[in-house]
């Protein structure tokens, strides 16, 4: 237990110097490629020394003076020439460590959410340079090849450096599209963690956690940010409903049908508490409003006690906000237990032509439920078996295949 | 989004092929390698392997819990799955437009699947 704890301090101590290394360095040296490799190595370097000699006494400074040696050494091996440029920078590694870890963390963030480069490898570079993860932790987070990682990460560095992007803030007026381009990455992280909860992930770094720990970053940094309180909220109100969202055998829970002893009532706490502060003090936005609709979800102690008027009130602000199939969708469900069943069906009546949803099988999940309230069991034992063959998710089949089998268990077709 | 890519192998791709020329033949398997160069290069190959000939395959069968292995089907198959590429990819589209560079898909004999994950909608 000792060896183990100690073990996971140095792991969690070297993640969280990860970015502040790197950021020290490129800000010093401009080449944010190579210092990404350098202490990548560093790092390596000390999660095999710092075990058993013990963490030094300024481990920082230490990770510092190593990642600036491995990155001279790569420069000798790349050209003579610029050996000679940089061999009277290799003596001094940057002083000014602790001049502002937090601004770095975000200018690196928002380099690794480059528009430039696509979303798996925003996800990639984010997940090594600012999360501290290995290419191997990755790959086995997003369940591929550790090399398909690797060329992500190379192929992303490849395009900074060519795009010519520097390690420094965006002006101004870029800022709110980069922001919005880096909420979107820790959203995809997020995502990404949900897509596992199979026995197979005990040995994977749990992006969840991840996810929310750089969103926590992030919103210690920019407080007064409404959307980036409102997507650390969305997180924690949405991962506190994960130990009841499925079953141990595997099998995805409905939300009107999960246990709500079972949601984390520390997390909920901490989600509404910053939702509530950004919708009284911000401006709105799109992860602030799923927030406060999960934050509603959250707050009835039991299904039947869910305020569906309030949540129809914010799907409708959401649509004309950040409209989407799925809020369209979401939207349909609200109404449905606002005005009716009936009302919900012609409502998806009236969308199911919309290109963005045809094939959908959501659209047919979410008219099965809606057939299934209205009293139609034929009917809605159809669209729930069209759904699930049309689904891409294999715990999302069994459960449209439960309820098919549920709603109408008498003769089948 | 992971898809499967699969080409086939039928008698007229099989006479086709037979027909090319050294040169021909060389140069369809540039186009191969430049695609799968292409898919490396973009992080979005997982694997791609080539399959042998079904003649090689070993049909397995369990009676009673003991394993009974035949060859597999001979020459009177017309049809058969000659290779793959598992692809990482953002979209579907992108999966197919991936696809439509293997020169089998001049001949309508690949085919694009996606695979199932295990990601839950939060219902």
């Amino acid at each position: 237990m000792g060896h183990l704890s100690a073990a996971n301090e140095i792991e969690d101590l070297l993640r969280t110097l990860a970015p502040q290394v790197l950021g020290a360095l490129a800000r010093r040296y401009g080449d944010f490629d190579v210092c990404e490799d350098a202490v990548q190595e560093a790092l390596l370097a000390a999660a095999v020394q710092w075990p058993p000699d013990g963490v030094p006494a300024n481990p920082h400074g230490w990770l510092t003076v190593v990642a600036s040696r491995r990155r001279t050494e790569m420069w000798r091996r790349e050209s003579a020439r610029r050996r000679r440029e940089q061999v009277t920078f290799a003596s001094t590694a940057p002083d000014d460590e602790h001049m502002s870890a937090g601004d770095d963390s975000l200018t690196l963030l928002l380099l690794c959410c480059h528009p430039s480069l696509t979303p798996v490898s925003q996800v990639a570079l984010t997940l090594r340079a600012v999360g501290g993860l290995t290419t191997a932790e990755i790959a086995r987070a997003l369940l591929v090849p550790e090399a398909t990682v690797a060329q992500r990460i190379s192929r992303a560095k490849q395009r900074i450096k060519a795009g010519g992007a520097k390690f420094q803030m965006p002006p101004d007026a870029e800022l709110p599209d980069r922001m919005t381009a880096a909420t979107h990455v820790l959203y995809l992280v997020f995502n990404e963690g949900s897509t596992a909860s199979s026995g197979a992930s005990l040995q994977r770094v749990d992006l969840i956690a991840e996810a929310i720990r750089l969103t926590r970053q992030l919103h210690d940094r920019l407080p007064d940010d409404g959307e980036v309180a409102g997507l650390l909220a969305l997180m924690l109100l949405t991962d506190a409903r994960r130990p009841a969202r499925v079953t141990s055998d595997g099998a995805l829970v409905p939300l009107a049908e999960q246990d709500r002893e079972l949601w984390d009532a520390e997390s909920i706490a901490e989600g509404t508490r910053l939702i509530s502060r950004s919708l009284a003090t911000a401006p709105i936005g799109p992860y602030q409003l799923q927030a406060a609709l999960a934050a509603v979800h959250d707050e009835a102690a039991r299904a039947e006690h869910t305020d569906w008027k309030q949540i129809l009130g914010l799907y409708d602000l959401l649509r004309t906000l950040a409209p989407g199939p799925m809020v369209t969708l979401n939207r349909i469900v609200a109404v449905a237990m606002v005005h009716g069943p009936k009302a919900g069906l012609r409502e998806l009546a009236a969308i199911e032509r919309d290109p963005a949803l045809r094939g959908n099988h959501r659209v047919d999940a979410v008219r099965a439920h809606l057939l299934e309230m209205a009293g139609d069991a034929v009917g809605a034992r159809d669209c729930y078996r069209l759904a699930a063959r049309r689904t891409l998710s294999i715990p999302e089949r069994r459960y449209l295949e439960s309820r098919a089998a549920r709603v109408s268990p008498e003769h089948d077709i | 989004m992971k898809y499967l890519i699969l080409i086939y192998s039928n008698p007229q791709s099989r006479e086709i092929w037979n027909s090319f020329s050294r040169d021909q033949r060389a140069a369809g398997l540039r186009d191969y390698e430049a695609l799968h160069e292409s898919m490396v290069a973009s992080g979005e190959l997982i694997v791609s392997e080539a399959l042998a000939d079904p003649s090689l395959a070993k049909r397995v069968s369990a009676q009673e819990g003991r394993p009974i292995v035949t060859d597999g089907p001979y020459a009177e198959v017309k049809e058969y799955l000659a290779g793959f590429f598992l692809v990482d990819c953002a979209t579907i589209e992108r999966a197919i437009e991936q696809a439509v560079r293997i020169p089998e898909a001049a001949l309508g004999l690949v085919e694009v699947r996606p695979i199932m994950g295990l990601d839950g909608w939060d219902i």
